[in-house]
């Protein structure tokens, strides 16, 4: 490997430092200078989150379980919700398959300035490493989670009366899944973003993100399905409104073959994700060339 | 000559008063609401220039010291350099790999071991992760911290933080290292090293540095040219380090002489307590005098006036030497401050200074008052305030061997014992 400053001759790097125009700038080139940077935070984040607890990743498969089985007592013995016909454990784990990653993500890429401004007000580098690394490594424990759910469908599917009615999943299934945990990841840093750049700016917004992140929980049908709220309900235009309905409905229909995914309701909440994503760069470029003047 | 490494251009840089670090939601809301309504506009909470049109040029290699008083810009110019924050206006141009060290230990990480800090730290200053591995026992070497490499961070003492931290920044081979004033915690060993490290960066590699620093002897030490902020802009820019460095000093001294007066009615005014008159002499209140021989003693004088009583007025001085370094610190009240409170009217001070005790050489005396814990009423450290200045020469220590100056801060005469603990005779 080359060092960019291991040759005498004149260096190449030119900086221009000057107040910036446009109104969406992705330093793409830096960040891939910085790759390392973000391997290393991946890295850090990792380690430092289960160093010193007793039971380190194996928190990675009980945390879901224990949630699982929260969400199994409430919602489907003392609510008795409807879980479209498939197992209640598995209805509740492919949930939190899709939306447990996005709740973990999407507030702490919103704490990006707030949570590093002893970083970012000594040392330069491009912020973006920090959402992407956030993004990157919650992976981890999303691939854990879906070990967890593919040894419990296996136990259903193959030891319960349930087998009729949990689909075989195929290529095209695990594509729908893959596609819509893409969204889901566009969709955590574009609102994670926008978020930060608001919270750089107004602190008062981070007393309101954990409401925030529980209302958008119930807002979208993650414990109950989709077809609970009929075609003609008052509120049916939150969820289908709502970006993160048609990642978790396609989902529960690739994991469990049952659920309420058109490709119409896909093709609405992408539109709606992409503009979030645009609008979330935007002004997170804007926001984290002074914000440190505030912070 | 080549092209300048760092070019900067017309650099400036606004803080809204007021607003920084207090914007709520609330109050851009109701400034937006007043907007709708038509209403008078908000009252501008006032701006404030930090750094107002600067412009300088750096060639390779060069080691440029920052000089300036506390707020004049120092900061904010290696902020906007480093890349931290945006300039209002104007424009810099950096020609190479920069790599800054504004704050020893940032980016460490508590929970991890020595080791994987120093990946991390060098991840955030733009390393790839084979050239840390490259240098990794080098760093390790530099800072000493060999034993403790695999422990986690939080165990280091602040010192061996400050050692690592320093020793990634220095091993990175930047095109040009901004330092900010770091070296000011660790022990004189160190700071001795991370200086001949930084004079080996730069005279044998031939990389460029920038470096702030309150101390003037490293600063003359290390640099080859400097820059003078005040009061953000760049009031002087030279290869006569000294000369520099003579500029700041005398912004900040009305007089260099062995005596002050007050020479406007409206300077240093306060209510609490107004200089007027401020001289170094032989006795108590005699003639100033310049010159003063080791073997006597001095009297530090201060005149001025009291319109308003407050129990916790304190008038004081500190002695700086000719290294800039700040030999001590007096004030009024340090013994049975009870008895000396400052009442409405005149007031006239004097300190002695015994003899045999201040080496031989140039010291400077400031002239400090403040509401004791609350404020500086005037020349607060940094800042502006009445000064003079006066040479201890000749009269030194009794003994012969010793005719110039001593090592060491201070050449006090002290009386030894001295007993003969055997009986022979020879």
């Amino acid at each position: 490997m080359k060092s960019p400053s291991a040759d005498s001759s004149p260096p190449a790097i030119e900086t221009v430092i000057q107040p910036a125009s446009g109104w969406l700038r992705v330093p793409w080139r830096e960040l891939w200078a910085y790759r390392d940077l973000f391997t290393q935070f991946v890295q850090r984040d990792f380690s430092a989150k289960y160093r010193q607890t007793l039971l380190g990743p194996a928190w990675f498969v009980l945390q879901p379980l224990m949630m699982t089985a929260v969400l199994t007592v409430v919602f489907g013995r003392l609510a008795r919700l409807p879980t479209d016909n498939s197992p209640p454990v598995l209805f509740y784990l492919c949930g939190l398959l899709s939306w447990t990653y996005f709740a973990q993500t999407m507030p702490t890429v919103a704490g990006t300035f707030t949570g590093n401004a002893h970083l970012f007000g000594k040392i330069y580098f491009p912020r973006l490493t920090v959402p992407l690394s956030v993004a990157a490594g919650n992976h981890v424990a999303l691939a854990i989670q879906f070990l967890t759910f593919a040894a419990l469908w296996f136990y259903y599917r193959t030891f319960t009366d349930y087998s009729h009615a949990i689909l075989t999943p195929a290529l095209p299934a695990l594509g729908l899944v893959v596609l819509a945990q893409v969204q889901i990841v566009l969709l955590a840093i574009g609102v994670g973003c926008l978020l930060a750049a608001a919270t750089g700016k107004y602190r008062d917004l981070q007393h309101v993100l954990p409401v925030l992140v529980q209302l958008w929980f119930y807002a979208t049908p993650v414990v109950y399905p989709l077809s609970m709220i009929s075609e003609e309900a008052r509120w049916r235009w939150v969820a289908v409104l709502n970006p993160m309905t048609a990642p978790v409905e396609a989902m529960k229909l690739a994991l469990l073959g049952h659920s309420s995914w058109t490709p119409g309701l896909a093709l609405g909440s992408s539109a709606i994700t992409a503009t979030l994503l645009l609008l979330g760069l935007s002004a997170f470029s804007r926001a984290e060339r002074t914000v440190i003047d505030v912070a | 000559m080549s092209k300048p490494i760092i070019e900067v251009t017309g650099l400036s840089k606004k803080y809204q008063l007021g607003v920084v670090g207090a914007t709520t939601l609330r109050d851009d809301l109701a400034r937006l609401a007043r907007r709708f309504r038509g209403g008078p506009p908000p009252e501008d909470p006032g701006q404030f220039w930090a750094l107002r049109d600067v412009s300088f040029q750096v060639q390779p290699g060069e080691v440029v010291g920052v000089i300036g008083r506390n707020g004049a810009g120092k900061s904010t110019l290696l902020k906007i350099l480093s890349r931290i924050t945006e300039p209002t206006a104007g424009r810099a141009i950096l020609r190479g790999r920069v790599a800054s060290l504004l704050e020893v230990g940032t980016g460490f990480h508590q929970d991890l071991t020595g080791r994987e800090n120093v990946f991390l730290n060098g991840a955030i200053l733009g390393l790839r992760r084979a050239e840390i591995a490259r240098r990794f026992d080098e760093i390790v070497a530099f800072a000493e911290v060999e034993k403790f490499i695999d422990t986690p961070v939080k165990h280091y003492s602040s010192g061996m933080r400050m050692r690592l931290a320093f020793a990634v920044a220095a091993h990175l081979d930047p095109d040009v290292l901004i330092v900010d004033e770091v070296l000011a915690v660790g022990d004189a060993n160190f700071q001795d090293k991370c200086l001949g490290k930084m004079e080996n960066v730069s005279r044998d590699q031939g990389r460029t540095v920038l470096f702030v620093s309150h101390n003037m002897p490293s600063l003359q030490r290390l640099c080859r040219s400097a820059l003078l902020l005040q009061a953000g802009r760049l009031a002087l820019q030279s290869h006569d380090v000294s000369d520099v460095i003579r500029r700041y000093l005398g912004d900040g001294g009305a007089a260099s002489g062995s005596e002050w007066r007050n020479s406007g009615t409206n300077t240093f005014n306060n209510p609490y307590f107004k200089p007027t008159r401020f001289w170094v002499s032989a006795e108590q209140g005699g003639a100033a005098t310049a010159h003063i021989p080791g073997d006597r003693e001095l009297w530090l004088n201060v005149e001025g006036a009291v319109e308003t009583f407050d129990a916790a007025t304190s008038v004081g001085v500190a002695v700086i030497d000719e290294r800039q370094e700040i030999v001590f610190w007096t004030f009024h009240n340090d013994c049975n401050g009870d008895r000396k409170r400052l009442h409405p009217g005149k007031a006239k001070f004097g300190v002695k200074i015994p003899s045999h005790f201040l080496n031989e050489g140039n010291y400077r005396v400031e002239l400090m008052a403040s509401l004791t814990f609350v404020r500086w009423l005037f020349g607060g450290p940094g800042d502006s305030c009445p000064a003079i200045e006066f040479k201890v020469t000749g009269g030194f220590i009794l003994s012969p061997y010793w005719i110039a100056q001593r090592p060491g801060v201070v050449a006090p005469a002290f009386n030894w014992s001295y007993d003969r603990t055997d009986s022979v005779h020879s």
